[in-house]
Parts: structure tokens; C-alpha cells; sequence
């Protein structure tokens, strides 16, 4: 049976796509037979941090419309077997997803054999954010150490647990992890910024990854290559964890506290 | 704690620290109103304006909230905390 997984946040720009193709990359890195379906229909993006824009013929809309099929719509991933893209329309609007349509693709992609479905969630709580996370099993709410991030999240968790498939037909209810991206060590040092432990507290959900503030990333979208494949890179190696950790292993954190500077550091201390 | 932290910690006020009480707050407040009717933003609004008619009191003064306990038994909870006589 393949396994559902929103990634979301609520608020904006907080980082749900590079964490979908991130996971989604180290999923399939890992053999598991994977897809990542943008939901941020009018605004596409997953393609182009993919590095599959040029790919695209068929979207999530056509094949929900039966414009096109899901075998003429998935983009096969270059880099890596096991993965596919299905990229979201530019041109519709979000009302376009519909319970029954978006339900009926994610059976047919279980039927095809997919483990995971990776659903990256557009921001806010309208239709697109909402239909993303209807069929979840397992959430990853996707949050910044800051207080409106922070706020949205724990709206969204409001959501998973009243207005999901799970949350309606009373099953068991949809596994909430926390992400917290964009996180810098230095600044939660010196009090500007709220710590991994204070996000934990006022969230109460499951902590899954701390993903650090990096330069790699924006090289990698410039580059069109999901940042985990940086393996050098303290987000590549975070977002390594954070897969490893999605599939059951228990691993410390990493990337949490300041690194070590040169020789003034040393001088002064810590 | 080095001579440098020293410097730095009493030149910049702890703003997370004020971060994190400020969304206990929120976070507290948004929960409580979770899985509430749709009625009920409207309800406690009006609830609001039916008290402000006798006594002035901000927002923030009332908590209204809605318990589902077991079985078929829900609790409206009222909390109005009023201005002390001046
Ligand atoms: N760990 C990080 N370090 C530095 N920059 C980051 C990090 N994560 C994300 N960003 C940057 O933040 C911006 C937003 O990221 P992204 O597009 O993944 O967010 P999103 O949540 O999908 O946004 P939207 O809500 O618009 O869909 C991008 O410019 C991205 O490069
Ligand atoms: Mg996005």
C-alpha cells in the first residue's frame, strides 16, 4: 500500500518544496519507489527545483480533467530511478482539485506500485493546501523558528486533525511531524531566535529534522538539483537524516549548535 | 560563558524569549477554539457586545470556551474577568 505524505506549513515560503524534492530524492536514493506531486496549482515550482522544467507536457490537472494519462504525465527523474514528478498546472485555477478527482489519481498511482507519495502543499489553507492534505498519512509540518510560522503550523495541525480523510471517517489520525528549517544555531545562541527545544514545546508534535539556514540551497535550486544530492552540504546532510528518521532509524541531530570558528573563537571562547 | 558572550548577552535583549511566551499565548488560545462549530466565532462575539452593554471590558478579558466531553456532552465554559471598582 503506498503511503501518503503532505508536506505543509500554512505560512509561505518557509520551504515545502525544497523538502519535497529533498525527502522525495533521499526516498527513492534509498530504493523506494517514489513520487512527488506539486499541489501549488497556478504557481508551479517542484518542477523547476527538479530540474525537470523543460519536461513538462501533462499536469496534475489534465490527468484529474482525463485530458492525458498518468504515464503520459510523470516525469521520470534523470538522476534517479525510482522517481517521478508529477508537475501542477500553470494555467488553472486551484478549484480545478476536487476530492474525487485528486483521490482517484492517488489510487491509480498506489496501483502503479508507488511506496511514497509526496504531496508538496501550496501555503495558506485554501483548496489547494487543504486537498494536499486530505488523504495524508503521515504530515510534515514544515516550520521557521519564528513566531508566524509558528502560529500557521499550529493551525495546520488544527486542519490534520479535523478536516483530513483520517480526521472524517474516524481512523487512526494522520502522524504529525515537525521540520524546522532555516535554522541558525548562532542566532538562536544570542536569544534572537527561538531554539529547536522552544518549537518542540509550543508545537507538541513529533520533532523529524532540524534543516540548517544554508548557501546550499539556493545553489541547488539555481542548479535545478534537490539539495540532498549536495552531499557535502550541512542541508543535504540534515535532510539525509531526516529521511533516514522518516523511515524508522533513530539518529541524534546534527547541525544544532554554532560550528566551530577560527582562531578569535578560540580566544574568546565556547 | 566567554568574555565575548558576556558583552553580547547584555547588549541584546533575549527576543525569542519574548517570541516563545507570546505564542504559548497564541498557540493556547487557538487550540482551545479547535474543533469548535463554525457558529462560534459569531457566538462569542455577540456574547462580547451582550457584556460590553454593562460593563466595559476588552477582548482579551473574556475566554470563552467549548469542552467536548465524553458521550454526547458538550460544556460552554464563560470566563469574564471584570474591572476592579474604581
Ligand atoms: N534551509 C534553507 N536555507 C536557506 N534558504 C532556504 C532554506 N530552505 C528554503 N530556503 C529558501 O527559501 C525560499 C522558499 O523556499 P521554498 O520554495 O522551498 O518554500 P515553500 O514553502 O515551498 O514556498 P511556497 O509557500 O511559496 O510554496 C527559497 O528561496 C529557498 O531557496
Ligand atoms: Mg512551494
Amino acid at each position: 500500500m503506498a503511503h501518503i505524505i503532505v508536506v505543509t506549513s500554512g505560512k509561505g515560503g518557509v520551504g515545502k518544496t525544497t523538502s519535497s524534492a529533498a525527502i522525495a530524492t533521499g526516498l527513492a536514493l534509498k530504493g523506494h519507489k517514489t513520487v512527488v506531486i506539486d499541489f501549488d496549482i497556478g504557481l508551479r515550482n517542484l518542477d523547476l527545483i527538479m530540474g525537470c522544467e523543460r519536461r513538462v507536457v501533462y499536469d496534475f490537472v489534465n490527468v484529474i480533467n482525463g485530458e492525458a494519462n498518468l504515464n503520459q504525465a510523470l516525469i521520470k527523474d534523470k538522476r534517479c530511478e525510482n522517481l517521478h514528478i508529477l508537475p501542477a498546472s500553470q494555467t488553472r485555477d486551484k478549484d480545478a482539485l476536487t476530492k474525487e478527482g485528486v483521490g482517484k489519481v492517488l489510487d491509480d498511482l498506489a496501483d502503479a506500485g508507488f511506496e511514497y507519495i509526496i504531496c508538496d502543499s501550496p501555503a495558506g489553507i485554501e483548496t489547494g493546501a487543504m486537498m494536499a492534505l486530505y488523504f495524508a498519512d503521515t504530515a510534515i509540518v514544515t516550520t521557521n523558528p519564528e513566531v508566524s510560522s509558528v502560529r500557521d503550523s499550529d493551525r495546520i495541525l488544527g486542519m490534520l486533525q479535523s478536516k483530513s480523510r483520517r480526521a472524517e471517517q474516524n481512523l487512526e489520525p494522520i502522524r504529525e511531524y515537525l521540520l524546522l528549517t532555516r535554522y541558525s544555531p548562532t542566532r538562536v545562541k544570542t536569544g534572537e531566535m527561538l531554539s529547536v527545544g522552544d518549537v518542540e514545546e509550543i508545537l507538541a508534535i513529533k520533532l523529524l529534522g532540524v534543516i540548517p539556514e544554508s548557501q546550499a540551497v539556493l545553489k541547488a535550486s539555481n542548479a535545478g538539483v534537490p539539495v540532498i544530492l549536495d552531499k557535502e552540504s550541512d542541508a543535504g546532510q540534515a535532510y539525509e537524516d531526516t529521511v533516514s528518521r522518516l523511515l524508522g532509524e533513530e539518529l541524534p541531530l546534527r547541525f544544532v549548535t554554532e560550528e566551530k570558528k577560527g582562531f578569535l573563537k578560540r580566544i574568546f571562547g565556547s | 560563558m566567554s568574555l565575548l558572550d558576556y558583552f553580547r548577552s547584555n547588549k541584546k535583549p533575549a527576543t525569542a524569549v519574548t517570541a516563545k511566551e507570546r505564542l504559548q499565548i497564541i498557540v493556547a488560545h487557538q487550540r482551545s477554539e479547535r474543533g469548535a462549530p463554525d457558529y462560534f466565532p459569531q457566538m462569542k462575539q455577540e456574547i462580547i457586545e451582550v457584556i460590553r452593554k454593562y460593563v466595559a471590558i476588552e477582548e482579551d478579558q473574556v475566554s470563552v470556551q467549548l469542552d467536548q466531553n465524553d458521550d454526547n456532552l458538550s460544556v460552554l465554559e464563560l470566563n469574564v474577568t471584570l474591572p476592579e471598582k474604581g
